[in-house]
């Protein structure tokens, strides 16, 4: 029994080496070597300023943009710093979800008639709160809205976002998605005066 | 479910099951032998011999079931009382760059508890929580003993089978080190550098904050000089927006916090050692996720290729232990009908979970929402609806609980799918020799009906299936399943209870009918909107979940070690016409069928007052 505790103790402490400290450690170090922008959370810098990130979503609201899904976090960032990413865990018959389902809001912004079906991911939060990507049809649809707003040809903007769909990973793997914060970077690249 | 690259995605994840299943098998022969051989034996097998030279083991002297049990307690209590008091004093100890305080008695308990036994439930916010040293040496080490521990007893519950008239079932200190050091740690070494590759970070940075495209306000509650909120004294309204008045005439006055704007330009991206934690999390089928949204999360699971070899990792060492199971009882066979019966119930879920979601809700639908799409609500785009159908099967077939959706907004019959593979033991493959043992103790079952239905003493691999194994198998059995009812009834009608539920009406129940299943079953996936944590601190939830796991995995393992003891011993009685062939279709349509048999007497009046109720009520377009 004696020995049984005192072995116990003794792996304790040795898998806390390997496994909790070592194991890290030599990965951190792996990581950095051959991956680095991966590994530090795929920066986007713009003159030199962090940004944020190519892996998550940051609000955006104003006509100009591409939105981003909702996000039942409010994309990571609270008053005081972090929110814990999250989805809405509402559930199917939740009155509130419906309420959040604003498909008509949309519609309106986009200047489309009542009836256009709305694409589901515009509509319905994230898993994380952070989904960096919306579907290619979720792009389109707010094609007109922002050509508008910069004055540009739904052409223009309907090609921009042509470049930016991602098919399936190796042909067949997930789904083709948009990345909205890269998207709306390369918009105003595009746009010679900032609006 | 017209969708071919579904289709084709469903196949590769199927042929790479298979395909990994023999050749880690073979390998887990050598692995689980002390004098086995592998190819990492010139760099390992120093180590291996130093650990034991630290430690005083002797991986030579095999130990009795009541040793081996003792060895395993005694291991778990330790590691226990060590993640115990790492969370209690994160604020004294290093690597807390963002300054998080210690956790509450309550929560470290239910997390200590949680990562012991393999659940990984969590009741916290990982990046709003646990500093990088708690995530590293508090909770990834669990995941590596706990999961060695898992294969440790599988593979002697193995050797109880295998063996006749045997004392010993093998030693446990050899088992979980030679599982952890040539097993998982090589590959997750590897695994977490493909992950990185994909985009997972790994560092030790504190979180960066970026300066955001596009600034906007926010309203937040108005803090006096001491940090309390301001409040001020406004008419109380009903439902309509009608001042409400009290019998006097008076308006009813209720105090509301004042709200300011505040303006938010920055994002808080979180960062840590992140990619090792994840490989290990999803290789040892712990599912513990380094952030809140878990696998969900663009940093815990980026691409679609990530996410692929995420779950195909779940799976990988429980349909290899089949293997093994099957060489060393000397019947392929019979390992291969474990597997399949695993595969069959696996396939069905997975296409049950998938046609649900891709239907989706015709609440929505009728709001003009793309019916094509399907139930998006808690899904990433980069998964879609068949990755994330597939996924949460997956990781409740077995015991993993890492989730790239949130359960909760599922449908209901696609959010029944998970619960039911959970309260059926969660032997579809299952965690790390848990899905072994899980299901193992349905074999001895299924044996025991075919025994009965013939009218002969039933035989299992030429042993005697006796009245004292059948007592060990029934007692695994309704312990559990009186824990999760028990726990579920408890907590449905109490007020703390009910005070966590995030969603109203039946599927309120299923929020606590899933955690309990999920604790219970150490699976660790949850209907997350349920607050386990709630801001006044009530201790009930953490407590009765952290209980429910322990009993999970403890009263669990000690009958099947006790069992393997027990068969161990055993004579080998020589086949005969009569014996009950352990192989073969009519094997596994029985196997299956118990399994399905015992998991719906127990809880389908539970689940019919939970999701199947609720599917109904959907269809109807009924709100709560």
């Amino acid at each position: 029994m004696i020995k049984l505790i005192t072995q116990s103790i003794r792996q304790t402490l040795l898998w806390t080496v390997v496994t909790g400290v070592l194991y890290p450690l030599v990965m951190t170090v792996f990581a950095q070597l051959v991956f680095p922008a991966q590994a530090n959370g795929s920066l986007i810098q713009r003159d030199g300023k962090v940004v944020g990130s190519a892996l998550m979503a940051q609000q955006f609201t104003g006509d100009k943009y591409f939105w981003p899904r909702p996000s039942a976090c409010t994309y990571g960032t609270g008053p005081t710093g972090i929110a814990g990413s999250s989805g809405s865990n509402l559930g199917p018959t939740s009155a509130q979800l419906q309420k959040n389902v604003d498909a008509a809001a949309l519609r309106t912004a986009s200047k489309l008639p009542a009836d256009a079906p709305v694409p589901a991911d515009l509509v319905f939060a994230s898993a994380s709160g952070l989904d960096p990507h919306i579907s290619p049809e979720g792009a389109r649809f707010q094609i007109s809205r922002v050509a508008a707003a910069r004055g540009l040809s739904a052409d223009v903007v309907g090609k921009l976002v042509d470049q930016f769909v991602e098919a399936p990973q190796w042909g067949f793997l997930g789904e083709p998605r948009v990345n909205v914060l890269q998207l709306n970077l390369a918009l105003d690249a595009a746009s010679p005066k900032k609006p | 479910m017209n969708h071919p690259n579904a289709w084709i995605q469903f196949a590769l994840y199927v042929g790479a099951l298979l395909f990994l299943t023999k050749p880690l098998g073979l390998y887990l022969v050598q692995v689980l032998d002390p004098r086995g051989r592998t190819w990492l034996d010139p760099v390992v097998r120093p180590v291996e011999r130093l650990t034991y030279r630290l430690c005083g083991i002797d991986p030579e002297k095999e130990q009795a079931w009541t040793g081996y049990t003792l060895a395993m307690l005694l291991f778990s209590v330790v590691g226990l009382l060590f993640t115990y008091v790492i969370l209690r004093l994160q604020d004294h100890l290093p690597l807390n760059p963002q300054g998080f305080p210690g956790l509450s008695p309550a929560l470290a308990f239910n997390t200590a508890a949680s990562f012991t036994t393999n659940t990984n439930w969590q009741s916290y916010t990982g990046e709003a929580t646990m500093s990088y040293f708690s995530q590293m040496v508090g909770l990834t080490i669990h995941n590596f003993t706990s999961a060695a521990m898992g294969i440790a007893i599988a593979a002697a519950l193995v050797r109880g089978i295998a063996r006749h008239t045997a004392k010993t079932i093998g030693n446990f200190w050899a088992d979980t080190v030679r599982v952890t050091y040539y097993l998982l740690v090589p590959v997750c070494f590897v695994f977490a550098l493909v992950l990185v590759s994909q985009g997972i970070i790994q560092n030790f940075q504190p979180y960066t904050v970026a300066k955001t495209y596009e600034p906007y306000t926010i309203q937040v509650p108005k803090l006096d000089a001491k940090g309390n909120a301001v409040t001020t004294s406004v008419p109380k309204t009903d439902d309509k927006g009608q001042a409400l008045k009290d019998d006097k005439g008076q308006p009813v006055m209720v105090d509301q916090p004042v709200m300011v704007d505040q303006k938010v330009d920055t994002q808080t991206i979180v960062q840590g050692p992140v990619a090792s934690q994840i490989a290990i999390k999803m290789l040892g089928t712990n599912g513990g996720g380094y952030v809140n949204a878990n696998a969900a999360h663009p940093f815990e699971n980026p691409t679609p290729l990530a996410n692929f070899l995420q779950i195909l990792s779940i799976f990988a060492i429980p349909a290899a232990l089949t293997y093994y199971l099957g060489r060393m009882v000397k019947n392929q066979r019979h390992g291969w009908a474990v597997w399949g019966a695993m595969f069959a119930m696996f396939v069905a879920g997975a296409l049950v979970c998938w046609h649900s979601e891709d239907a989706g809700n015709p609440i929505h639908q009728k709001l003009g929402v793309a019916a094509a799409d399907g139930n998006m609500e808690g899904k990433e785009v980069r998964f879609g609806i068949f990755n994330s159908a597939l996924f949460a099967t997956i990781t409740t077939d077995a015991s993993c609980g890492a989730v790239n959706a949130m359960h909760d907004s599922f449908t209901p019959l696609g959010g029944l799918v998970p619960m039911f593979n959970i309260e059926t033991g969660e032997v579809i493959f299952g965690g790390v020799g848990a899905g072994l043992y899980g299901m193992l103790i349905f074999v001895v079952l299924a044996v025991f009906i075919a025994g009965l239905m013939v009218g002969r003493t039933p035989e299992y691999l030429g042993k005697k299936i006796e009245a004292y194994d059948v007592k060990l198998v029934m007692l695994v059995l309704m312990v559990l399943a009186a824990t999760i009812l028990g726990g579920t009834a408890w907590a449905a009608v109490s007020t703390w209870g009910q005070a966590g539920l995030n969603n109203a009406g039946p599927h309120g129940f299923s929020e606590i009918l899933y955690a309990y299943s999920s604790s219970v079953g150490n699976n660790g996936s949850a209907f997350a909107g349920l607050t386990a944590t709630p801001a006044d601190g009530d201790m009930h939830y953490n407590t009765t979940l952290g209980l429910a796991m322990l009993i999970g995995r403890f009263l669990m393992i000690v009958p099947i070690l006790a069992l393997a003891g027990n068969l161990a011993g055993k004579r080998l009685i020589p086949a005969s016409a009569g014996t009950f062939k352990t192989e073969g279709l009519t094997f596994v349509l029985l196997l299956v069928g118990t399994v399905l048999l015992v998991g719906a007497l127990t809880f389908l009046p539970a689940l019919a007052i939970g999701p199947v109720v609720e599917h109904f009520l959907m269809r109807a377009g009924t709100l709560f």
